[in-house]
């Protein structure tokens, strides 16, 4: 496990998750600008994710879809607000209808992503905004859950 | 929590007021008047939000004298941070994906 904090504020509507890798920056920014490596991170377990479009830079745009465990597909999408690299990501992340396109009634998240180097391990900071709590029901509702149903009861054991 | 509950709940916690309310009463009880005199906004106004975060069970009245006292029902708050939780849990699985995804990379590198 290499989440070294986490943050939930219900006040701000934001979580922030502070994890650190045994990994150089560069390395690290690897992760979110090369779409093939991305797909193997962003998806739950069970939904992995495959991005059909990946436009690193700012005002760029990502599609994506995750596949879920009976072959159904949950979509989303990226809109690129700021790219700093490899330190700095601010992009806004999105569902997506059947047909790829934005929902426009589905919430979106913003999210900011800093990365800093120390002594060969990078810290990798992701601060998550909710315009409002119901998004984050919703982002829970879309399948993102259904790989961790054992971690969550463990979750509620503990609350 | 139901789907119908969830709905309640956070229709309720979405208002900038009643999340302000919920901390109030969350830690002591308070009158609907004292609430109206500290947002300085009408008693009707306090009753309707009281009302919606009644609705959604995060909040109890209980009638004192000639008062009804507004507390915040902790069983229910419990519930909203239980799913800020299952976020958090998203992205440990994120980091734990990572953390194998760079691993793989060393072990190629190395053979």
């Amino acid at each position: 496990m290499t989440v070294i904090s986490s943050n939930p504020d219900r006040e701000s509507l934001t979580m922030t998750i502070v994890c650190e890798f045994d990994a150089g920056i560069d390395r690290i920014w690897q992760l979110w600008e090369d779409p093939r490596q991305l797909e193997q991170w962003w998806g739950p377990p069970t939904w992995p994710a495959t991005f059909e479009q990946h436009d690193f830079e700012v005002g760029g745009e990502s599609k994506y879809y995750m596949t879920g465990p009976e072959g159904e597909r949950a979509g989303g999408w990226w809109r690129m607000t700021a790219i700093d690299g490899p330190s700095r990501l601010e992009f806004e992340d999105g569902f997506s209808d059947e047909e790829g396109r934005p929902s426009e009634e589905m919430p979106t998240m913003k999210m900011t992503v800093t990365l800093a180097e120390d002594g060969g391990k990078t810290r990798m900071t992701v601060l998550t905004r909710f315009a409002a709590l119901d998004q984050l029901e919703q982002v829970l509702e879309m399948g993102m859950e259904e790989g961790m149903k054992q971690a969550l009861s463990q979750i509620d054991a503990l609350l | 929590m139901s789907d119908v509950e969830a709905d309640l709940v956070f229709h309720a916690l979405a208002d900038r007021t009643r999340r302000d309310i919920m901390g109030k009463v969350g830690e002591r009880e308070h009158s609907i008047s004292s609430l109206a005199r500290q947002y300085e906004i009408s008693f009707a106004a306090v009753q309707k939000h009281v009302a919606v975060l009644e609705r959604a069970s995060l909040v109890t009245k209980r009638v004192r004298g000639r008062e009804k006292l507004v507390g915040g029902n902790a069983e229910t708050l419990r519930r909203a941070s239980r799913l800020l939780a299952r976020y958090e849990q998203v992205w440990r699985h994120r980091d734990d994906a990572i953390t194998r995804l760079l691993n793989e990379r060393d072990e190629r590198t190395e053979s």
